[in-house]
Parts: structure tokens; sequence; C-alpha cells
């Protein structure tokens, strides 16, 4: 167990450093000098180089590179250029939105997916089974953006039960907040949710025609209880891996909702920051992100281990 | 209690409520604009979504522009220029204090000014200030400019957002936190989301209707219809989706404006590189291209043809688009003259906007009809500054410029489209010297037609402000003369 885990962080620091410098540098290969974008069609050479000496962009990319990784490792993630502000504050503040959003909408998406996906398996081939089928094929089919934007029309136009978008802010209240996340959350949730269900089916199915469940059934359980009792924790291996596949993409794709309910996420800055050539906070975001998933995969692994005595065994 | 009483009481009660309601009118604003500003300070950057929050609600000027363009008093109670036209007196309001408590004075204008044009200035927009030769601080509330030369056009440069006065003492910390003179001041600025605002109690001129004032950030077309329709904002300055206004305006809710703004929109072409170089090419280009067309379909119908580089909401514009009306056989005829009758093939580089990405299609089409072949590159706007604007490597590009009153950079032979020419640069260098206003008018008609005559760019249209908002909330600017969302004007009807 220890080795496994020990392996594990290896692995782990090995990819946050190709990160670190693969994103350095296509970052810094795209066309575009950030003092320029700023300064607009107006500004004069001496300006442009006024600018670039004050965001210390006159200063070689490997000292550049090296100045960003220290500044990382002590927890100081730079300046940005056009905000002016500190990174990590401007990256604490937009999570104070993302993360709430990222884990209502998994859990929205695990509440849904896990009934539907069980229920399923359990009526194999029967109307149940095709009728959940037929809905997570739409689910899967329906880009989340339109489906967002259906949200809105009901709920924010026609009814008047929510905001169209944007987010109130933490300090006008807890209910104030998961109102304005509600839509989002669900708008994200249910393509999701509907490749959850899909993996719990299959992979359940696939340990309903395994030997053991035989003999359970054998030793006479109905389908209900060797389902309920063994298969289930078998068939939670796959899942977890989608499951923590999903929480990364809610937390670093959901920029294409953001920008639907104008959302002050981390996706946004991002994109932001990318018109507005704001390297440094390119760069600083886009790392916090791999960081976030490879952790993710990592706590992943380890619940395997804790899912999957053989592995804890085997290492 | 007596039935008299009791009615009396219930009358009063009723009155009471009437009253209430009527004197009670909504002070609180909420206006949404689809870009972010990066910053907000004014004097450190060219993004025009700085003074679209910022400029004449926290930060003033000495002069100001109005709604119609025009410039007017701000900061400057009023001025003597020297019969020389090189010095300009400049006498103060008194009493004035920026939103930290300290006072406004002569000094705080030395200091901004001598801010923006030093060596090591990082403002966007420092050519303004390109005459000054010296700041002096005759006494707390009097100030003196004095030129290098003259310049017809100092009131108007000091009317910019870059220009506005700002404390020493907050000048480093504005971009976050930006403290001016203002009828608002700077309460709270949640990035990626809204700025807040509040009236500025001890404002020195005439008390705003509103108390309260938000901006919001929204990107998305469709995000911006949906948060009007619910209700979610009150105002959208620069609506995206000019596909939705017909909604917007069979509806009695809502109001919608339709303005001119300063954003010449054309289609650049490389005047130093083959065969844009020939003003035949040009001028086949320029005939080569349906305007209305171009309008109706980037545009939806919104937007005024233009036929040279200059608003045609300014008294002193003239209407040239006849000189380059749309007529592809003299296209033809004039691109066989040149010696290319079977045309050629050039780059077009577009920038984000919709004007340039769907405007582009557009005219590549209207190009082929004549046998020009256009290579198509959307670029992002960095991209674009860096390509185009910098190293000059394109055929044609489309862009607007949004500064106000910004021919002069025709007289900029370094400028992107390389247009060369010593009768412009006397023009201009003498426009510049000149304070006579009918002598002005003149010299800028004589610029207009010169380089409308020389085919230096294709002019396509002028971009329009377009303004959706509730329909009891007055005073907004239909035109907007320069990137601004005045909140002293606005009031709620009751």
């Amino acid at each position: 167990m220890i080795a496994y885990i020990l392996g594990r962080i290896a692995s782990l620091f090995i990819s946050l450093i190709v990160a670190s410098l693969v994103i350095f540098m296509v970052v810094e290969v795209a066309p575009g000098d950030p003092a320029a974008f700023m300064l607009g069609v107006n500004a004069k050479p001496d300006t442009v180089a006024a600018l670039r000496a004050e965001l210390g962009l006159d200063v070689p990319k490997a000292e550049r590179y090296l100045n960003w990784v220290t500044g990382m490792v002590q927890g100081d993630f730079g300046t940005s250029y056009t905000y002016r502000s500190p990174i990590s504050k401007m990256v604490a503040e937009r999570l104070w939105v993302s993360l709430p959003l990222a884990i209502y909408a998994l859990i929205l998406s695990t509440l849904i997916a896990f009934p539907a996906g069980i229920y399923a398996a359990s009526r194999r081939g029967r109307i149940g089974d095709l009728g959940v089928m037929a809905a997570t094929q739409l689910g899967v089919a329906v880009p989340n953006f339109w489906f967002a934007m259906i949200l809105v029309l009901i709920f924010a136009i026609n009814l008047g039960w929510v905001s169209a978008g944007g987010f109130p802010g933490w300090d006008k209240g807890f209910w104030a907040c998961m109102a304005a996340l509600t839509l989002p959350a669900i708008a994200l949730a249910l393509p999701q949710a509907a490749i959850l269900a899909r993996v719990m089916r299959s992979s359940l199915l696939d340990m309903l025609d395994e030997d053991f469940i035989r003999t359970a059934r054998a030793k006479g359980l109905t389908e209900g209880q060797a389902l309920w009792r063994h298969a289930l924790k078998n068939a939670l291996i796959p899942v977890l891996t989608i499951l923590g596949l999903q929480f990364s993409f809610l937390l670093a794709g959901s920029i294409i909702i953001e920008q639907v309910f104008y959302l002050p996420g981390l996706g946004r800055l991002v994109f932001q920051a990318i018109t507005q050539r704001d390297l440094i906070t390119v760069e600083s975001v886009v790392m916090l992100l791999v960081f976030a998933v490879i952790v993710v995969n990592f706590l992943v692994d380890l619940t395997y281990a804790v899912v999957d005595p053989r592995l804890r065994a085997r290492h | 209690m007596t039935h008299f009483s009791r009615n009396l009481i219930s009358a009063s009660i009723i009155a009471l409520f009437a009253g209430m309601g009527a004197a009670q009118a909504q002070t609180d604003i909420k206006i949404a604009m689809q870009l972010e500003p990066p910053n907000l300070d004014p004097t450190g950057g060219a993004a025009e979504a700085i003074d679209s929050v910022v400029y004449l609600n926290i930060f003033e000027g000495l002069t100001r522009f109005a709604s119609d363009g025009s410039i007017e008093p701000e900061l400057a109670e009023s001025w003597t220029i020297s019969d020389d036209g090189l010095v300009y007196t400049f006498k103060l309001h008194d009493g004035v204090r920026f939103h930290d408590g300290t006072t406004f004075d002569a000094e705080d204008v030395k200091f901004s000014l001598d801010r923006a044009r030093a060596e090591d200035s990082t403002n966007a927009q420092k050519q303004l200030f390109a005459q000054i030769a010296d700041v002096t601080v005759v006494d707390p509330l009097t100030v003196q400019i004095t030129l290098s030369q003259p310049n017809g056009a100092l009131l108007f440069n000091l009317a910019w957002g870059d220009a506005v006065i700002v404390g020493p003492e907050t000048a480093a910390t504005n971009a976050t936190a930006p403290v001016g003179t203002g009828p608002f001041r700077f309460v709270n600025w949640v990035q990626g989301d809204r700025v807040d605002l509040a009236r500025n109690p001890d404002y020195w001129g005439p008390a705003p209707a509103l108390e309260t004032a938000t901006f919001r950030f929204i990107p998305d077309p469709t995000a911006a219809f949906s948060a009007m329709m619910a209700g979610d904002i009150n105002v959208f300055s620069g609506f995206p989706a000019p596909e939705n206004l017909p909604q917007f305006e069979a509806d009695p809710r809502f109001q919608v404006l339709v303005g001119s703004t300063e954003g010449e929109t054309i289609l650049a072409m490389n005047n130093k590189q083959a065969p844009f170089d020939n003003v035949l090419v040009r001028q086949a280009v320029a005939h080569a291209i349906d305007r209305q067309a171009i309008i109706d379909g980037a545009m939806f119908g919104y937007g005024t043809p233009i036929g040279t580089h200059f608003a045609p909401h300014n008294p002193d514009y003239i209407d040239l688009t006849a000189q380059s009306n749309y007529d592809p056989e003299l296209s033809k005829q004039l691109l066989a003259e040149a010696g290319l009758p079977d045309g050629f093939t050039t780059t077009m580089k577009l920038p984000p906007p919709s004007y340039a990405r769907r405007g582009g299609e557009i005219i590549a089409a209207q190009l082929r009809a004549v046998g020009i072949q256009t290579e198509i590159t959307n670029v992002e706007w960095a991209q674009w500054l860096e390509e185009v604007f910098g190293s000059k490597n394109y055929g044609l590009t489309i862009v607007s410029h949004t500064e106000p009153f910004d021919i002069g950079i025709y007289a900029n032979p370094e400028y992107y489209f390389q247009y060369d020419s010593q009768p412009f640069r006397d023009i201009m260098t003498e426009l510049t010297a000149t304070t006579d206003p009918v002598k002005r008018t003149e010299l800028v008609q004589a610029a207009q037609r010169m380089i409308a005559d020389d085919y230096v760019n294709g002019y396509l249209f002028q971009l329009a402000a377009l303004t959706v908002a509730k329909a009891e909330v007055q005073g907004l600017w239909a035109n907007a003369p320069v990137a601004a969302n005045d909140l002293s004007a606005i009031s709620w009807k009751q």
C-alpha cells in the first residue's frame, strides 16, 4: 500500500513539472504582446516599452519561467498583467463560484445516475431499462449549453423563478447563491448523469454475468439481493473513474455554461485572460487546474485501493 | 374612536402611501456591458470598457465631452487663451474633493498632466499631450498650460478619459481602487461579474438622481438577451445581439436607442504593398464594395454608410459616399487600367468583432465578383496588433476606429495602412495650429476629401450605438461620442 501511494506521488510530481514546462512554452509561443494589447493602437513605441518594463516582460524567458515556478512553489502566483491584482486572490474568488458549482453538479449527477443505472440494470431488456437508455441517449446527445438556454427560457424568462444568470456573492446569503447556481448545475449535471448512468448500468450488467453472482443466486439470493450485496460494490471501479474525470471536467470545463449564465468562474477568467494576452494569468490558472486534475486522479487511484483489496495486496 | 376620525386616519394613511409612491422613484440602476474593463484606471490602458465605467462617473477632467460630442467645462470653471495661442490659463472649481477626502487643486492638475506626458508614462494616448511644454501652478485654483506650438485641439484633448485628473496619493492604485472627483465613488468590484458605484455625497456639482449603480458584464449575446428579458438588468449599453432588437422594440416594457458612435469601420488597405500601392487598384476595391449589403448582412441594418474617415454626426462631416459608390463594372475597368485585367489574390485578416468576421465574408464575395481573390485569416486582437498593426503583414483588414476625431492617424506614414502624403500632413499641421472655428472646418473638410480622393481605404460605415433599456429609464445617451455611461444624467420616470 505504501509503495503504491509513493509511486502515485512520484508520478504526480513528474506530471506537474512536465505540465508547467508545456504550459509555459505553449502560452509564450502564441503571438501577441500583452503590453501592446493593453495600450491599443495609438500607443507610442516608448510607451509600450515602458509598460513592458513595468510588467517585467523585458526579462529573458528562461528567467521568467524559473521566477514563475519558484513563485508558485512558495504560493505566489504572480500579478495579473491586465487586472493588476494578485492571481492567487483572483483565483480564490473564482473558485468560490466554480468549486461549489462543480460539487453541486456532481451531487445532482450522482443522485440521478446511480438510481437510474441500478434500476436499468435490474430491469435488463425490459421496458424500464429501455426507457432509461432512451433518456440517457438523449442526455448524451444534447449539448449542455443548448439545454442551459432552454432552462433559462422556461425558468428565468417565462416563469421568472430565478434570474437568468450572474452570481450574487456569498455575502448575500447561502440560499441566494444556491438559487443562482441551480440552473447552471442542472445544465451541467444532466449530460454527465446520462453518461454516468450508462456506465453504471453496463458495469453492473458485466458483474451480473460473473460466476460469483451465479454462485450467490445458487445459494438462494434473488437477483435483486445479488445485485445489491455483491454486484454493486464490484461495479464501482469504472464508475469512480468516470466520476473523477467528470469532476475535473466540471471544474475546468464549465466555461461554456459560465458564459451562458455569465457566472464569474474560473473558466471565464481563463477565457478573458487568453483574449487579453494576460499570459501570466493563463499560465498560473491552467497550472492550478492541471494540479487539481492530477490531485483528483491521485485521489481516485487511492479510492481504487480502498474499493479493491486486490490492489492493496498487489503493491 | 368616532367614524369621522377613523375615516380621517385611513384617508391620511392612504394619502401617505400615495405620496410615498409618487415620491419614491427608483434610485438604483443595473447597467450591463459586453466587455469587462481589465482595470479601472483610465490613464493606464486603451480598453474602452474602462472609460465606459469610470469616465464622468468616478473621474473628471478639466473639460468633458457632452452627449452630442461637444466640449464643456468640467473641473475647469473657465479659461483664457493667450493671443498667440500658446498659454492656456484655467480657473478651477473651488471646493472640489477627491473621494478619499483630499482637496483637489492646481497641484493635482499639474501632477496628472506631468504624469501622463512623462518619459516613462504608460498612458495609451500620450500623443494628446505632445504639444504641452509646461504646466505651472499659479495659485491653488489657477493652472497654466504652456504649449510648444499652438494646438487648436487642446481643450478637446483634455476631455479624453486618458486626461482625467487623479490624486498623487491614489494614482498608483486606481487600477483596482479608483479615486476621483466625480459624482459617483467606487464601492466594489467583483471581478468577472460587476462593479458597484455609489453617489458621492460631497460632490461639488448638482447631485445625481441615482444613489447606486451597478455595472454588470455579460459577454455572451444570448445571455445578454435573457438577462434583459428576465429583468436582471435595466440597461444594456452596446447591446451585442442586433438580431434581437425588433423583439425589444415591439415590447412596451423596453426602449431601444439607436445612435451613432465614433467608430469608422473601414476596409484598410496596405498602401505600400503591391498592388495596393496603385491608387487605381484602391479605387477599384472601393467601387467593388456594396456598403448597404454589408450593413444589412453583417449589422442587421444598423450603421450609417460613410465615404471618408469621419463621423457623420459631426457638423463638419461631408458625405462623400457617392465618390466610391457600388459599381462593379467601373471596378473591373479600373483593374484593367491598372494592368490587372484578371484581378489578383491578396490576404484579408479579420479580428474577432462580428462587423469584421461577418463583414469580411460579404466583402470577400463582392471582391470575387470583380476578380479579386482573398485568403481570409481570422485573428485574435493580440495577433492583429502584432501582425497587422505592428509588422504590417497583410493586404486587407477590417477594423473600426473608435477614437473620436482620429483623422490625424492618416498623417502618420508608419500607421498600419501606410498612407504617405505630404499634402495631407501639411493640412494636419495647419489644423493643429489653427484655433479659428471657420478655418478649422475648412481644413477638416479638405482632409476628408483628400483621403477620399486618394482612396486610402475602403470606407464602409459608422458603427451604431445600440442601447436597450427599461422603458422607464430616462437620460441615457443615444449617441456615443466617447466611451461613457454618464450616470449623473440618468433617472427613473416616476
